[in-house]
């Protein structure tokens, strides 16, 4: 099987389903670029982070939709060509932009399908880009899927590798709901088999990429290989954990992560957020409701601190979850009595 | 108005010190050491320098992500603001904010800003107080091409002008939003006439030009601080380098910013005025061109040396720490 990019595997999703769907439009600033310049050059940027490379000279400008700086209007207008029978693909550069545009997501698409008696639909997906790491600064490096998944009425996808992160995003083009789809900067470069031919990956599905005894460790993002690298370490000191990458925290594959807590007793959750109402602590409360007899030890969230995210690099790597810290989680948890 | 020798001398230090700055960081950043995105402003200078040589530290204003420029000329320590963009304890925001995020409040500069367009009702806000004190304080924001296009940035234009507050809006053109040209984006083929639409007078300047900044502006401040409300300045000027360091600029024609340096930088510009018409000396400009390069010199090794931050550090002005 082919070894590509995640950011590879993206733009191919991105271009087999706009050649399978005449109605599948993307929208953004510098999706394609260059319009307006002197060099003549479109697809100049093709996507800031080069996303969306090569759809304008394959689908043209009419469907690949470079827009002004105008994040309201991009995710407005998506949701009107949504309701309108299209299925718009916005990008959002970084996602701490959406604090320009929440509006549009948390009013207007999140809520079009339930408020209109279910006579509506709102076929959007918006891409964005999450994480630290690159010294970005605080505002342009948040995670901010905690705050979207606790919206009814989006759906929040975060994949974690190349092959999970084409058939998400087929998945979330054609799903008729709304899609947030957060891809970490930092994973772009990261390799893996990705099939040429289009496949989906379902919603709601968790991964399970490790399998042991004595833990359950739950990662989200980036801190699924940070987490993997740690799991393999300790499998070979005899410590066996189950890591699950739960991919999509709206909908949440309960089902996955309370079977893995019942047989192992101990939960450890990583997650790139602060930790007050996050992902790792509604995945917490889970374990507690249904799964509270079984636990063997205190539920361990390892997470970035509740502050915005410093810029200098010395900081940023202490707020970033590390794989010493995760480590650490994973031996206490294990040796709760 | 004709400038004082001194005002002058000034001026130029301003534009050479924002030039020398930016010029320098360009040519450090690939060596790794430097954190983060720049987004530079080397060939604006006109334009901050043009804007703040009227203002004082009672006076506000509030920038873009592009921000080094209008911080240096509101008078930001250059030696705090390398330190800054090296992520560096000392600096200016003691190393948490970064490039985009330099703000010396002291001095009336509310921010750079990493959201387009966030700035504008920002600055209104600083204008509902400067009105409020009465003492004639203005607030001004900078806003790109780019952010022109934010309903932010109408949003502030409208309630500045039903409130009418001490405020300027200056609109400075560099001709490109990231990677798009600026005409792409603007559907107004005029965009000082979409400007005035808001209800508020806008003065035309020659954004390569000193001189015709500073002129425009001091006519949209004797507005502003003498009860008459908002106003706008709009002028159109060029960026020599990239969106960001590292922007390859495929969207611009090849030899676009050598033409741009060649024939009208606003620094060439400003030293032949001043020389031909024997208002200063060439000596005089040279003495300050050098002392410049001494002082950013003097920066980035400074800030190449200071100290970094630690654990300690990253949760030090919280409120509360989980």
């Amino acid at each position: 099987m082919p070894i590509k990019t995640m950011r590879d595997a993206i733009n191919e999703a991105l271009h087999q389903e706009m050649a399978r769907d005449p109605s599948v439009i993307v929208l953004g600033e510098d999706v394609s670029g260059g319009a307006g310049g002197t060099s003549g050059t479109r697809d100049a940027a093709g996507g800031v982070f080069g996303l969306t490379r090569g759809l304008l000279p394959r689908f043209g400008a009419d469907r690949v939709i470079d827009t002004p700086i105008s994040e309201s209007a991009i995710i407005g207008a998506a949701n009107g060509a949504a309701l309108a029978g299209l299925r718009p693909v916005a990008e959002i550069m970084f996602s701490d932009f959406i604090g320009v545009c929440l509006d549009q997501v948390m009013n207007q698409a999140a809520k079009f399908r339930y408020m209109l008696g279910g006579k509506a639909k709102a076929p959007l997906v918006i891409r964005m880009t999450i994480g630290a790491g690159m010294g970005a600064a605080a505002q342009h490096s948040q995670t901010i899927y905690s705050m979207l998944t606790g919206i009814a009425g989006i759906k929040v996808v975060i994949p974690s590798n190349p092959y999970d992160a084409k058939g998400l995003l087929i998945s979330a083009i054609r799903d008729d709901d709304p899609v947030i789809y957060l891809e970490h900067k930092m994973l772009y470069g990261e390799q893996g088999e990705v099939p040429e031919e289009s496949y989906i990956v379902p919603f709601g599905e968790a991964n399970l990429l490790r399998e042991g005894e004595h833990a359950t460790v739950v990662a989200i993002a980036r801190m699924v290989p940070f987490a993997a690298q740690v799991v393999d370490k300790l499998e070979a000191e005899g410590i066996a954990c189950d890591l699950i990458d739960p991919r999509t925290t709206s909908p949440l594959d309960e089902d996955t992560i309370l079977e893995s807590v019942r047989a192992t007793g101990r939960l450890i959750i990583v997650d790139e957020s602060p930790p007050r109402c996050s992902v790792a602590s509604d995945i917490a409360a889970l374990a507690a409701q249904k799964a509270f007899r079984y636990l063997k030890a205190p539920v361990a969230m390892v997470t970035a601190p509740h502050c915005p995210v410093p810029f200098s690099p010395d900081l940023e790597r202490l707020y970033i979850p590390s794989p010493e810290r995760i480590e650490a989680a994973i031996r206490a948890a294990v040796a709760y009595k | 108005m004709q400038l004082s020798r001194e005002a002058m001398l000034k001026a130029y230090r301003s534009m050479v010190k924002i030039r020398e700055f930016e010029e320098r960081l360009h040519l450090e950043n690939p060596k790794g050491e430097i954190p983060g995105f720049l987004h530079l402003y080397s060939g604006q200078e006109a334009v901050a320098v043009g804007v703040c040589e009227h203002l004082t530290p009672r006076d506000y204003i509030i920038s873009t992500h592009r921000g080094h420029g209008h911080s240096i000329a509101k008078g930001c320590d250059v030696g705090l603001m390398m330190k800054e963009i090296y992520g560096r304890r000392d600096g200016l925001c003691n190393g948490k904010g970064g490039s985009m995020h330099i703000a010396d409040v002291d001095k009336g500069m509310l921010g750079a800003n990493g959201i387009v367009g966030a700035g504008q009702p920002i600055a209104v806000g600083a204008a509902i107080a400067c009105k409020l004190r009465k003492d004639g304080s203005v607030s001004v924001s900078f806003t790109g091409d780019g952010a022109s296009n934010q309903g932010t940035v109408f949003e502030a234009l409208n309630m500045a002008v039903v409130l009418q507050v001490p405020k300027v809006f200056m609109f400075e053109n560099n001709g490109y939003s990231e990677h798009t040209g600026a005409s792409y984006g603007t559907g107004a083929k005029d965009l000082p006439r979409r400007i005035e639409g808001f209800g508020l007078p806008v003065f035309h300047a020659d954004g390569f030009d000193f001189f015709s900044v500073h002129a425009a502006v001091g006519e949209a401040l004797a507005v502003a601080r003498n009860g008459g409300g908002p106003a706008a300045i709009y002028c159109e000027t060029t960026r020599y380098f990239g969106h960001f360091e590292g922007d390859p600029m495929l969207y611009r024609a090849p030899d676009e910013v050598a033409r741009f340096r060649a024939e009208k930088d606003c620094l060439m510009n400003f030293r032949a005025r001043v020389t031909e018409a024997g208002l200063l000396r060439p000596g005089e400009l040279a003495d300050i061109d050098e002392e410049i390069a001494e002082l950013i010199e003097r920066s980035v090794v400074e800030a190449k040396a200071a100290t970094r931050l630690t654990a300690a550090d990253l949760l030090t002005n919280v409120y509360a720490a989980y």
